[in-house]
């Protein structure tokens, strides 16, 4: 047998290392393949006991189809291209009592993000690892942080209408607990990412320490701290559109009258205004957010 | 080699700052712009707080009727002997959280293709489809839930569709974001293999997506979980309708466990959901795009 003597070992030690791998790669996918079809099963016996738990029908469905399009149908009036003006202000009848409560909702997240930001913002120094220096209190503004963004909103909502009444007050402090619980978290997590070379920096300058926290910290989190804000102004809108459902204020409220009494054409109505607001407002912050901060440059 | 401070002296101060004004200070107009904000946000929260009577004495005797009555009617959590109850009520909330993410992923997959620039042509369909999508998650999930309620009746069934509608708009969203931001040369390796649309997509596109789907449906099912806990209350199903049936009896301290429940459950389903999304795919840190589409 010919061979060629340099070439020859070679040739040998690829073949055991191609073998090795390819033993090595079944294995790895053997492995591979038992892992996803262990979670594919648990994942399906989950969907099965979901499915029964839920007593979910595909026919409830089906029959749920019809009745749901001659909802949509009721929601919207005919309005025809002839008399316009008239069918239009048939249909937005309401339209004084409904924008009146938009002009509330929109306050009530508003005030609800103002309030919520400012304490929460508050909170957030001392929920800041390397801000706080006392561990219990870093650990009770961490927990008093968490119960506040775990409860949904809604249920804060239900229980401040038990202390004051029906009406906005409930709502906008129901979003406030929120707000704040979410923002300093957020806000917290800012704090803790700041670089501690400006204040170096400024302190080798002379400065004192409200000149690190006006010129070092402040630059560096409040770009942050604004995107926060006016995203969370976006949310906030969107949950005082639904706290009025509990008695909470806002347009939730005549959306859920609206729904309660059958008023079709009045829910079609109420869902336009919201619909359109909630895409305004989302179209607006953008725009607000990107002018406020596009000078200054994210920090992290 | 010796390095010596120079002496800066008030003149040289002034020098400079005649010299570059803006090192210094930020120009006078820009600055009352920056004061206009402040004293309007602070005038329109003031209005705010006199509109709904935050200013008033009828604010105070609330407070005052939240610390004594509300938070001291809570204490301690009673309702033991309903615990089996609730903690069935717990699973249909979570059964319908996962229904409703695993309907609205399946919806939406095929359609984000269609949302993706990259993926689709025609203009008006790829913008009609995004735009459709956010028509879908405007509305909140209670909107919709009370909406199906009315279709469907009451019960888990209409907050699953609530849940589904509003993540169709969301994955469609987030899917088809995905899928913008894939590396083009792939798909052009199937491509030049003679591979036809179908390929591309199975070879080229899904290896790429699949793992930060993944991980975005698993924390949508970790978020629709804390959703899902309150659909109830308009009567979509799960634990809410409990929750809000004692809340509104005043069973504030049956109420009160409940929402001990809700929290502990929360917990649990986050820690799994992150658990698994290691597992899965190695996402350690929570992809970024995906904090800013949802509620923390």
């Amino acid at each position: 047998m010919v061979t060629n003597p340099n070439a020859g070992p070679d040739v040998s030690v690829a073949r055991g290392v191609v073998a090795r791998f390819e033993k090595q790669y079944a294995v790895y996918r053997r492995k591979k393949q038992v892992t996803m079809a262990l979670f594919g099963g648990v994942f399906a016996l989950c969907v099965i006991t979901a499915l029964i738990t839920t007593k979910f029908s595909l026919w409830t469905l089906v029959e749920g189809i019809p009745r749901a399009s001659e909802f949509l149908a009721r929601m919207l009036p005919p309005i025809r291209l002839g008399t316009f003006g008239q069918d239009f202000s048939a249909w937005y009848w309401g339209a004084g009592e409904w924008f009146n409560s938009l002009l509330n909702t929109l306050l009530m997240a508003y005030l609800a993000t103002i309030l919520g930001t400012l304490i929460g913002g508050a909170i957030s120094f001392f929920a800041a690892r390397n801000l706080a220096h006392n561990y219990l209190v870093y650990w009770i503004a961490r927990r008093v942080l968490e119960i506040a963004r775990t409860v949904p909103d809604i249920v804060w909502a239900l229980l401040f209408v038990f202390a004051f009444g029906i009406g906005p007050v409930a709502g906008v402090l129901a979003i406030t607990t929120h707000t704040l619980g979410a923002q300093g978290k957020l806000f917290a997590e800012v704090n803790e990412n700041i670089s501690p070379l400006p204040l170096d920096g400024i302190r080798a300058s002379g400065g004192n320490w409200f000149h690190e926290m006006r010129f070092g910290v402040l630059p560096q989190v409040l770009p942050n701290y604004l995107s926060y804000t006016f995203w969370r102004f976006e949310l906030n809108v969107r949950s005082a559109t639904i706290v009025g459902f509990v008695g909470a204020g806002g347009i939730g409220h005549d959306l859920f009258t609206a729904v309660q009494l059958l008023y079709f054409a009045d829910v079609g109505a109420i869902l336009l205004i919201i619909v359109a607001t909630i895409m305004a407002i989302d179209m607006l912050s953008e725009k607000i957010r990107h002018s406020a901060i596009g000078k200054a440059s994210f920090s992290h | 080699m010796t390095s010596q401070l120079i002496e800066i002296t008030e003149a040289d101060i002034a020098e400079e700052r005649a010299r570059n004004p803006g090192a210094f200070a930020a120009p006078l107009r820009e600055r009352m712009k920056a004061w206009m904000a402040w004293v309007a946000a602070t005038a329109l929260t003031l209005f705010c707080l006199h509109r709904f009577g935050f200013l008033s004495g009828d604010f105070l005797h609330g407070v005052a009727k939240f610390g004594d009555t509300v938070i001291s009617q809570m204490f301690p959590p009673t309702g033991y002997e309903s615990l089996g109850m609730f903690l069935k009520a717990i699973g249909e909330t979570v059964a319908m959280a996962l229904l409703g993410t695993l309907l609205g992923a399946v919806v939406a997959l095929p359609l984000s293709f269609l949302a993706a620039k990259n993926m689709t042509r025609s203009r008006p369909i790829q913008f009609g489809t995004r735009r459709g999508a956010d028509l879908l998650r405007s509305f909140d999930y209670l909107i919709w839930a009370l909406i199906f309620v009315r279709a469907v009746g009451l019960g888990p069934l209409a907050g699953i569709m609530a849940i589904a509608i509003v993540e169709i708009g969301t994955f469609i969203k987030l899917y088809s974001e995905a899928i913008e931001n894939l590396d083009r040369k792939q798909i052009d390796g199937v491509t030049s293999l003679g591979g036809n649309g179908m390929h591309r997509i199975w070879f080229g596109v899904l290896p790429q997506v699949l793992p930060m789907m993944l991980s975005n449906t698993l924390y949508m099912f970790e978020h629709n979980v804390r959703s899902a806990s309150i659909l109830g209350i308009v009567g979509a199903g799960g634990i809410g309708f409990l929750l809000g049936d004692r809340l509104r009896a005043y069973e504030l301290r049956e109420a009160c466990l409940i929402i001990i429940l809700v929290v502990l459950t929360v917990y649990a389903i986050d820690y799994l959901s992150k658990f698994l999304r290691e597992q899965l795919i190695g996402d350690h840190k929570r992809r970024e795009p995906i904090d800013d589409a949802v509620q923390v």
